[in-house]
């Protein structure tokens, strides 16, 4: 009984999140194989080989595995999945997109998002925004499943001696085809792996107005991240996104200002240790899962609270 | 060029799902239901083509209860052409829903298929990935962005570092994130209008589907309660309890 993880990257870092992925996988199995595809990520392949507890690494390098399209993806975790009882990636967007897709092709379910393994076919997972966590059990020979990020530990990036094996890649599919990326350039931690968050919601008014929340992130050393409402009214960029439908964070510290607290907002960050809310209306249902909540103007509590911390 | 898009009866938005007590299932008894708004989003996207002369006709599907036949009601009223059901009291899961949805594309042979990335109930963010697959089709999943050019289908997708453009051959899936568009509101008229168009419903054995689930659901349960703390009066009174007491900066 052996698990194979998919590994993210960019062709030259292994992503963080793979290494929760790795967690959920030693949790299921004890011999885990990670799946290095890309394009000359001859770099990520030798980080993979030293994550703590991974057996081997399938290496397939190709130009069209560059960024992990899912028509060339899918059927290449297909052809080597044979053998193994458990396929899992992180629930990022690489995985969400790819995962479904390998599945289907191997006639079975994806469980999605899990947050607990209870036996090798029985697993905890979130639904309608986390009000509920289902425990599903499956029926298929093969378990493709996507991991929830914030539900395992990562495990070490060193320790490891993970042997290499070469797997053959398969012919481009043609169906699909790499035009460019926008991604969002910031010296600011990464907002799934931070420590502390500092959110904003619509109460701060604009895209100029943001200032205030970043001056008090770089401040605490915190990442950034917004409602869905702050990014659906254009003052910050997409990925900053926390919630049902964006990311799902667990820091140690989590302040939401200006954000009311919609039920889709709390499905991404209800599970952060301490959660801070500073907000003008006293009813915001974000007052009721706050730790510590402050109501108030946030346009005077915020830059008081930078000055208050000092240097 | 026809356009399919697919929509699931969902719980509203705005309700909150519990548990049943015996944690057998969600109670969704008396719970107000609604089309799941990404799918609103790829009916717009769809009924948007259309509009811009790119699209001969468009077609909603639905899997699930006869009730679903309003979801579809609501999606030809917003501008659909016409709707087809396929009806079962199943619990259906994204395995099969996309085998159902592939059934009824086989006759209906469209050439851009449009589904919500995900369903607020059970979030799964599955069906249309499975979709593409059965099908053989490129899959533009989470997007922001389509736009035809040339006999392909340029989209742009949300990824979690930003922004993604990629290229699909025709015909193919594509998968609405939330700011793909912002769905109109349906007018009086055309939901009287709606109720005279066109609507199939089909049987899954009628279109040879197995739709036995793989996965069986265990139990239910709530997530561990958070309690609501304490409400400090100023912010030296916030940061003294996060240094001291929470001990987190």
């Amino acid at each position: 009984m052996s698990a194979l993880v998919l590994a993210e990257h960019d062709n030259s870092a292994l992503s963080p999140a793979t290494l929760n992925a790795v967690a959920a996988a030693l949790a299921i199995s004890q011999d885990v194989d990670l799946i290095v595809a890309g394009s000359e990520c001859s770099a990520v392949v030798t980080a993979a080989g030293a994550v703590a507890g991974v057996r081997t690494v399938l290496h397939a390098d190709a130009a069209h595995y560059a960024h992990a399209l899912a028509e060339n993806l899918a059927p290449l975790i297909v052809a080597v999945a044979d053998g193994y009882e458990h396929v899992l990636a992180a629930a990022t967007t690489t995985g969400k997109n790819v995962m479904p897709r390998v599945a289907a092709l191997l006639d079975v379910a994806q469980i999605s998002d899990i947050i607990g393994v209870e036996d090798h076919e029985t697993f905890m997972r979130p639904i309608y925004a986390g009000n509920v966590i289902a425990t599903v059990r499956s029926s298929d020979a093969t378990k493709v499943i996507t991991v929830r990020t914030t539900g395992f530990d990562a495990v070490a990036d060193t320790g490891g001696s993970a042997a290499v094996e070469t797997v053959e890649a398969l012919a481009d599919s043609g169906l699909s085809q790499f035009v460019g990326e926008e991604l969002t350039k910031s010296d600011r931690p990464e907002l799934t792996a931070a420590d502390i968050i500092v959110s904003g919601g619509r109460g701060v008014g604009s895209s100029e107005n943001f200032a205030i929340i970043e001056a008090l992130a770089d401040k605490l050393g915190a990442a950034v991240g917004a409602s869905r409402a702050a990014v659906d009214a254009g003052y910050v960029p997409n990925d900053y996104q926390v919630g049902q439908t964006g990311k799902v964070v667990a820091p140690g510290l989590y302040i939401a200002i200006g954000i009311s607290g919609a039920i889709q907002h709390l499905a991404g960050m209800k599970d952060s240790k301490v959660i801070v809310a500073i907000n003008k209306d006293e009813e915001a249902p974000i007052f009721g899962v706050a730790d510590y909540g402050l109501v108030g103007d946030l346009f005077k509590e915020v830059p008081a609270m930078v000055e208050a911390l000092g240097d | 060029m026809k356009i399919l898009v697919a929509v699931k009866r969902a719980i509203d938005y705005n309700v909150k799902a519990r548990p049943k007590s015996d944690g057998s299932g969600v109670d969704l008894a008396n719970v107000k239901m609604s089309m799941n708004p990404f799918d609103e989003i790829a009916v717009e996207e769809a009924i948007r083509i259309q509009e811009a002369g790119n699209a001969s006709e468009t077609i909603a599907v639905s899997v699930g209860p006869k009730q679903c036949q309003e979801t579809l009601r609501t999606a030809m009223a917003m501008g659909v052409d016409r709707g087809v059901l396929v009806e079962t009291d199943e619990d259906v899961q994204p395995l099969a829903v996309a085998k159902l949805i592939k059934a009824v594309i086989d006759k209906e042979q469209p050439e851009l298929v449009i589904l919500g990335k995900q369903a607020i109930d059970d979030d799964s963010n599955q069906t249309g990935q499975m979709l593409a697959a059965l099908l053989g089709w490129p899959q533009g999943t989470f997007a922001c962005g389509v736009a035809l050019a040339d006999g392909k289908l340029e989209v742009r997708r949300e990824i979690d570092g930003g922004i993604q453009t990629i290229n699909l051959t025709m015909p193919a899936v594509v998968t609405a994130d939330l700011r793909l568009n912002e769905p109109r509101y349906v007018k009086l008229p055309n939901i009287m209008k709606a109720k005279k168009k066109p609507l199939d419903v089909l049987a899954p054995a009628e279109l040879g589907i197995d739709v036995t689930p793989r996965l069986t659901l265990v139990k239910v349960a709530e997530p561990p309660a958070r309690e609501g703390g304490v409400k400090v009066e100023d912010v030296q009174q916030l940061i003294d309890k996060l240094r001291n007491e929470a001990k987190v900066i």
